[in-house]
């Protein structure tokens, strides 16, 4: 039947590359060359954003509110860390690694926040993150507890890029995980389930209305945040060659959220710019007492939370209708 | 007489409080059934029940001849039967467009394609633009939710409904909220639908009931009172009685 | 048996915090992780009234309540009633960022270090039972608990106030609809639940210590408690409470190498089987 009338472009096109998208994935680049003596930092930076994608995922698109996604984080890191540290060091492997134990575990938490109201939810979430917290802390033979995993040896990468002190190969490496999975996360969400993940997230109760397995739904974008959050962790792992304990805590989810929350969420660009600001940030600021730091942080995200509620994705948006470029997104 | 949806002696109890009490309707295929009664006598809560958004304390529904008692609600919207709310349960910050799409993906089962987007699956992008054009809602197909009037808000509520294709449509007071030189436009798309859906509507604007229905049933304390047409229910004393008579029921 | 006595005793202690906690989120549907900072003011109040003013510690008890309803009146009317329609997810991150401000405020004025607490005499020192040491402080903490408790339940159940209290939580509209000043209902809930739970966090200095790290240490157990007893009862946030202390310090006890894995196993299991706690309601949200 057709329908001459409608301009159906909008939708179709909606997935199309936007110039400033080009232009963002030339930052990775340029800062190679600009800043060459940070690749530590920024490979830090690569990972967050990743973490932060994986948050994203699961509470931007389908508005699942989870404080203890540092749960998968820690998991990635853990599993690809133990595995270099027994001699199965190469990074490919681990990261594929890393991705299964996280989906696993995953999977098998996502029926646990499908039951009850956001409190539960919370509790749940939070719960689970700290029960292994509390293992990972009392496994001290497993994981070296307080004192963190060490002994972690990257092979090269490709069995050609070795893991270089400067931290070139690191940088490159993270920067292309992130770029792949972002790629993935990108169809994911324009493609039918992502439209349906936004149908939970703004009116849940109509979904199974129309016909949405809401349930499953759920099940599979939070395993999928698990999986990402977890490469994230891995990667962690693998370029810093250290698990320290503190990827499964509770202030590992918190600080996440803020950063989420700064760069906006339900864009994917709010995760990675979220996590470039926050970061930086907290390097540029690094020698004020980290009393100010957290006095001040906490003052930013109460005034986000009440007057920027969409982070600075939402102000750029806000911008540029302002600005007169039209358009809703 | 094939009976499209039924109901078995069907209970509902929250505590101590019986919102629906022994009901058993049954509806033939292709009808436009009304069902009226006074506020609070339960209807909204006998559509939950039909449709499995609450669980019955007890009893039966019958959907096309099969129980569908024990099934979820998207596998009763599978098996044809889709509803409308009272309230908009709309996508705010959807386009109408993408609302119905949405709808439409979930129908042709394409609902969990996670690769190509959603503007590439042409047949159903398509239908969802046919049925907004049917509803004459091609106009605001790019506008977010949020934006629109309340009566085409209404419109999209049926929409979603439609998108379906359903046998069975449940209609919970479509034109409530709508102001009254809207919501002709609103029958009038109701009116207009093929026979060979069944319609069940919450009304409680008896112009619209007494033009649209040819069967009404009359629901009172959750229990149901009489079944007619509507000269017979237009006559019933005991249906003047419960809208006109002493507040007993309000 | 002196387990199961200190259990109960650390139970009332939680209860006494938590309680707060679950009254203003049964009635006003507000997510609240800053609760245990307001706790951690009435512990550095009572601290500071005796450490440096010498406010005997009975005395400093109340003073310490009444500070800290004083910041939460100030709070709520500024800044908490702004969300109070927002989505829980806003309230969480709003919590957060004020668990962030006063953790740095307290570390600011108060340094990182515990703060010392001498009890005085007539509370110190045990009764010596067969089979069961009762310290006396914990012995103190357990009556005052169920003073506390009980006095709530009349509150809430006896008093026009609480008349109030409990339509305004049914139903808040219709509450408006029949005169009642909800907004004025609210201040006056959040302001006891603040002096509630300053007066758990001055109780707390002697068996939970006192840094400024307490709201992010403890705020689980006492979201444990809500959640496992059920927003809004505080015959729940009392079973729950007593529960959860009686299984932390036997886990501590009984199982020292597993620690806390068994307060959030039970928590996360309960939570399973009944999502909407022991007493709560079901939540249409």
């Amino acid at each position: 039947m057709n329908v001459p009338t409608l301009d159906l472009t909008p939708l179709r096109r909606a997935d199309r590359w936007h110039p400033a998208e080009w232009v963002f994935w030339l930052l990775p680049v340029a800062a190679y060359f600009i800043f060459p003596n940070n690749l530590v930092l920024l490979t830090q930076i690569t990972i967050t954003a990743l973490f932060c994608l994986s948050l994203d995922l699961i509470l931007g698109y389908a508005g699942i509110v989870s404080l203890g996604h540092a749960a998968f984080f820690g998991i990635g890191a853990y599993a690809a860390g133990l595995l270099s540290a027994h001699g199965f060091g190469d990074p490919l492997m681990g990261l594929v690694v890393a991705a299964l134990v996280s989906a696993l575990v995953g999977y098998l938490t996502s029926f646990l926040v499908l039951r009850g109201a956001d409190l539960t939810r919370l509790m749940v979430t939070l719960g689970v993150s700290m029960m292994l917290y509390e293992i990972a802390n009392k496994l001290t033979f497993i994981t070296g507890g307080v004192d963190g995993l060490q002994g972690i040896e990257m092979k090269p990468l490709f069995g050609q890029f070795e893991f270089d002190l400067y931290g070139k190969t690191a940088y490159w490496y993270a920067v292309a995980v992130l770029f792949v999975l972002f790629w993935v996360a990108r169809r994911l969400v324009h493609s039918p389930f992502g439209l349906s993940l936004k149908g939970i997230r703004l009116n849940v109760g109509r979904m199974p209305a129309i016909g949405a397995p809401v349930n499953a739904r759920l099940s599979a974008v939070y395993t999928i945040g698990a999986i990402y959050a977890g490469v994230a962790g891995a990667l962690l792992a693998q370029t810093t060659q250290f698990v320290a304990l503190d990827v499964l805590s509770f202030n590992r989810s918190a600080e996440l959220m803020l950063i989420l929350v700064l760069g906006g969420s339900g864009s994917l660009y709010g995760a990675l710019v979220g996590a470039i600001l926050f970061m930086a940030a907290h390097h540029l600021l690094s020698d004020i007492n980290p009393e100010y730091w957290q006095f001040w942080l906490g003052a930013l995200l109460i005034l986000i939370v009440l007057f920027a509620r969409d982070g600075v994705m939402g102000a750029l948006r806000r911008l540029r209708t302002a600005l007169g470029k039209g358009s809703k997104k | 007489m094939t009976y499209a949806l039924q109901t078995r002696n069907l209970v509902k109890k929250f505590g101590g409080f019986i919102a629906t009490n022994d009901v058993s309707l049954d509806i033939e295929a292709g009808a436009r059934h009304a069902l009226i009664g006074p506020n609070g006598a339960g209807k909204t809560t006998l559509i939950n029940l039909l449709t499995g958004f609450l669980e019955p304390t007890s009893g039966q529904v019958i959907l096309k001849g099969e129980d569908v008692t024990r099934l979820a609600q998207h596998q009763r919207v599978r098996r044809g039967l889709a509803r409308t709310f009272q309230i908009n349960r709309l996508f705010a910050d959807l386009t109408v467009l993408e609302s119905v799409t949405m709808a439409v993906n979930e129908r042709l089962g394409i609902g969990a394609r996670f690769w190509k987007p959603v503007g590439a699956h042409t047949a159903a992008v398509d239908e969802a633009a046919a049925l907004l054009a049917t509803l004459r809602l091609l106009d605001v197909a790019h506008e977010n939710t949020r934006n629109l009037a309340y009566g085409k808000q209404r419109l999209i509520e049926i929409a979603l409904a439609l998108a379906m294709k359903p046998q069975v449509l449940l209609l919970d007071e479509p034109a409530a909220g709508v102001p009254t030189t809207e919501s002709r436009e609103l029958f009038e798309s109701i009116a207009a639908l093929p026979r060979d859906v069944t319609i069940l509507l919450i009304e409680h604007d008896m112009d619209l009931v007494f033009r649209f229905a040819d069967k009404i049933s009359v629901l009172v304390n959750g229990g149901l009172l009489t079944h007619g047409t509507p000269e017979q229910i237009a006559n019933d004393p005991k249906v003047k009685e419960v809208y006109l008579g002493e507040a007993v029921y309000d | 048996m002196t387990v199961i006595f200190d259990g109960i005793a650390s139970g009332m202690l939680l209860f006494l915090i938590s309680v707060g906690l679950s009254v203003t989120l049964g009635l006003m549907n507000f997510i609240n992780l800053a609760h245990g900072a307001f706790a951690m003011v009435g512990g550095y109040v009572c601290v500071s009234l005796l450490n440096k003013m010498g406010v005997p510690f009975l005395a400093a008890l109340p003073l310490a309540a009444l500070a800290t309803a004083a910041v939460g009146v100030v709070l709520e009317r500024t800044l908490y009633c702004r969300l109070y329609a927002a989505t829980h997810l806003d309230q969480v991150l709003f919590s957060i960022g004020l668990v962030f401000m006063s953790i740095a405020t307290a570390h600011y004025f108060f340094g990182a270090q515990q703060q010392p607490l001498t009890l005085p005499d007539f509370l110190q020192g045990q009764i010596n039972l067969p089979g069961l040491d009762m310290g006396i402080y914990r012995l103190f903490l357990i009556v005052l608990g169920l003073a506390i408790a009980f006095g709530l339940q009349r509150l809430v159940s006896g008093t026009r106030f609480g008349a109030r209290l409990r339509a305004s939580v049914d139903n808040p509209r219709a509450a408006r609809g029949v005169g009642i000043n909800v907004e004025r209902i609210f201040t006056l809930t959040f302001a006891l639940g603040s002096a509630l739970a300053g007066l758990g966090g001055a109780l707390g200095v002697e068996m939970l210590g006192l840094d400024p790290g307490f709201p992010v240490k403890y705020i689980v157990y006492f979201l444990i408690v809500v959640a496992v007893g059920g927003s809004g009862s505080i015959t729940g946030s009392l079973v729950a409470a007593l529960i959860l202390g009686v299984a932390d310090v036997a886990g501590k006890y009984y199982l020292p190498q597993v620690g806390a894995f068994v307060i959030y196993a039970i928590m996360v299991l309960m939570l399973i089987v009944r999502p909407q706690g022991l007493f709560g309601r079901r939540l249409a949200r």
